[in-house]
């Protein structure tokens, strides 16, 4: 795809929309990491992309699983110029990258920014993170003054593809983690959390995932136990909890409304007995047990006690990816959406190159004119300046009235298929992508 | 007219049922409040039809519309209604109010092929004192077949969690501890003194004021006082330790067959003072 608008160049020349870029489907973390931009390195890379004149606006986005570089540029040879910047403010060679960059202009560059914004491009399908990460790039870029009208009118179209695809799909709606699926459902028996209390054993990276979550639901007061009491103070600290002594266990297990598990242990750290006693003392209120250990951490025939709900993480691993093909299900609706925004956003596209397209032409027949009436009057010493003053009117309504219905067709009428042809076969017959003199060149 | 407000009242309440099930299917937040108060306030407005249904009914029959079947459901089905209305705004919990529009919509849709052609022969002795005794009554009947239908969706949801048998739907219901609160409010409502046992007690006032005496005998007074007896104890169980939760939820689904046999089998063959359907 070609878009035209500038307003310190000429009109007729061509922008493209151009996108370089790599994720965590065409390249490992390991070549990730070394692509990536923090904020500022993203900004500093913006501003030299632009002063090189490699692109005239640059947004660059930076996440944990992609680094892309979304630009305007005035010709088609800008992708190299941008992968070989890219490169080079990273310090690799081409053989680092082996083939791991994508590189897109035009609707499919556009495309690709829109399903980013929805989600669809993310390792976990309908994310709703990228959304944040992608409005602060923007939004830093265009403070920044990186960004111009078609960055802009991009970016502003990709959020709101976003938005309208969390707001009309569930392609983002069900839990995708087995720590946050194991929250959802204690949601499910309780409702509310805040007023409820939950404890957690373990303080690896699975408990902190549930921690985090648990936190983030609300939930009333959160205690950590670990046979390191260093690491569960450790957590408490970080989230607000409390550390619990490991050997309090049993006589604390009648306290928690949720129990979460994620213990290394060989054999099962909770036994029916002990949950049984903790069902009693709780006076047969609920207790939701969430066991993430692998062994696992409580006794399977815990769940056969009234009253006590318990999920390993197999069957939570179940409800993951039950969700995960129900998001998949909304993939046609949220791509839909897509389209309609790319058509909006083409229709803009079109509708400034049909504006542009029509000032440049008139522009070109009016330096036409200007020449050939210094040509021929300048063989005609007898005509009076007034007469030379009616003669220049006559032929400048000539071209106003030539251009007249062709420019008004070109900005309002035809449809977005029509008009696009209009501009291209004028550009073709008229010549209006080689460069040529202009109004500014002869006044210089 | 009386006939244009009855299909205004299935028609709100079949909206609203519409707008409540759209509640449960849609997982955004900002939709689901659009649609939930939308729900509630057609479901208020099938409400007032059905109130204005109602008083025309009055007018013709100069009784409070129970003393026919057409007239003693339609009753049921409002009071039902306006119950639920109250549960729903006091618990703020839309999750169950497809299942409460649709029973609605089905029952005033159904009701309109039992409507009668002529005003039903009056009771054999009116006043307020009677009328508000077996409107009581009829309010009580319908708190407990609300409790059921929130016990039955408890029970289910139940089942769906210990079972790990978790679909898509599952995510949309309430939670656990809201249907059983909400189960156990609408059995509040029901056995509320100022229900069931003023009704009954003020059933009794009247049946001495037309007898001179006082009948226990009577198998629906029996039955009521019966019915009192299970929704208590079903109260008391369910804040004890082991009856909490599913339990509960059983003896209250369970204690509604009692309602039902009350509200028909006794209703018609069993007495002769409250033959109200």
């Amino acid at each position: 795809m070609a878009t035209t608008f500038n307003s310190s160049r000429s009109a007729a020349q061509r922008i493209h929309l151009a996108l370089i870029g790599c994720n965590h489907r065409t390249a490992p973390v390991a070549l990730r990491e070394r692509v990536a931009f923090t904020s500022d390195q993203a900004l500093a890379a913006a501003d030299q992309l632009r002063n090189r004149g490699i692109l005239e606006e640059a947004v660059v986005l930076s996440t944990c699983n992609r680094s892309e570089v979304y630009g305007v540029s005035t010709g088609a040879e800008a992708l190299d110029g941008m992968e070989k910047f890219l490169l080079s403010f990273h310090g690799l060679s081409p053989a680092d990258l082996n083939g791991s960059l994508y590189r897109s202009t035009g609707t499919d560059a556009v495309r690709h920014l829109f399903r980013v914004a929805a989600g669809l491009d993310s390792m976990l399908l309908g994310e709703a993170e990228i959304l944040g990460q992608l409005r602060n790039a923007y939004t830093r870029a265009l403070e920044h003054g990186a960004t111009g009208p078609v960055l802009n009118k991009a970016f502003q179209c990709a959020l709101e593809v976003g938005k309208r695809v969390r707001a009309e799909t569930e392609v983002g709606a069900r839990p995708m983690s087995v720590a946050l699926a194991g929250v959802r459902l204690a949601e499910q028996v309780f409702g509310d959390l805040r007023g409820h209390t939950a404890v957690v054993l373990g303080a690896g990276a699975v408990a902190e995932q549930v921690i985090e979550h648990l936190r983030n639901r609300g939930i009333g007061s959160l205690r950590v136990a670990n046979r390191s009491v260093d690491h569960a103070q450790e957590l408490a600290r970080r989230f607000g909890g409390e550390a619990l002594a490991w050997d309090s266990l049993e006589r604390t297990l009648s306290q928690p409304d949720i129990l979460v598990t994620s213990v290394s242990s060989s054999a099962p750290v909770l036994g029916r007995d002990s949950l049984e006693r903790a069902i009693a003392a709780r006076h047969g209120r609920p207790m939701f047990v969430v066991d993430l250990g692998v062994p696992r951490n409580v006794a399977p025939e815990a769940a056969g006690l009234y009253n006590l709900y318990l999920y390993n993480v197999d069957d939570l691993g179940d409800i993951v990816e039950q969700n995960r093909r129900a998001r998949e299900a909304e993939i046609p609706r949220a791509e839909s959406i897509v389209d309609m925004q790319i058509r909006k956003f083409e229709a803009w596209r079109i509708a400034l190159e049909s504006s542009s397209i029509a000032d440049d032409l008139r522009e070109r027949f009016e330096l036409q004119r200007e020449a050939l009436l210094r040509e021929k009057l300048s063989g005609m010493p007898g005509v009076s300046s007034a007469e030379r003053e009616r003669i220049a009117a006559i032929t400048q309504e000539l071209i106003d009235r030539v251009l007249d219905d062709p420019t008004r067709r070109l900005r309002h009428g035809g449809g977005m298929r029509g008009r696009l042809g209009a501009v291209e076969a004028l550009r073709h017959l008229f010549g209006l992508d080689e460069a040529g003199p202009t109004r500014k060149d002869r006044k210089n | 007219m009386g006939d244009q407000l009855a299909y205004l009242t299935v028609a709100l309440y079949a909206a609203s049922f519409v707008c409540y099930a759209r509640v449960l299917y849609s997982s955004q937040a900002p939709q689901q409040a659009r649609f939930g108060w939308l729900a509630t306030l057609l479901l208020a407005g099938g409400i007032v039809s059905q109130y204005f249904a109602l008083l025309q009914r009055s007018n013709w029959t100069h009784s409070i519309p129970y003393d026919d079947l057409y007239g003693s459901m339609s009753l049921f089905a409002w009071l039902l209604a306006v119950t639920y209305l109250g549960l729903e705004l006091f618990h703020r919990q839309r999750g169950v109010g497809a299942f409460v529009t649709l029973l609605l919509t089905g029952w005033t849709a159904a009701l309109r092929m039992i409507v009668p052609g002529a005003a039903p022969s009056p009771p054999p002795a009116q006043g307020p004192l009677f009328a508000f005794h077996v409107t009581l009554n009829t309010w009580a009947y319908a708190a407990f077949a609300l409790s059921f239908v929130l016990s039955m969706i408890y029970l289910a949801q139940n089942w769906v969690l210990r079972a790990r048998k978790l679909n898509v739907t599952f995510w949309r219901f309430p939670a656990l501890d809201v249907l059983d609160r909400m189960a156990r409010s609408s059995v509040y409502v029901g056995v509320g003194l100022l229900v069931l046992a003023s009704g009954a007690g003020m059933g009794l006032v009247w049946r001495h004021r037309l007898s001179g005496s006082y009948s226990w005998a009577d198998p629906k007074v029996i039955i009521t006082f019966a019915i009192l007896a299970v929704y208590v104890a079903y109260l008391w169980l369910s804040r004890s330790p082991a009856w909490r939760g599913a339990r509960a939820a059983t003896l209250c689904a369970s204690n509604f067959l009692i309602v039902l046999f009350s509200y028909t089998f006794v209703n018609l063959y069993l007495t002769r003072f409250h033959r109200f359907i």
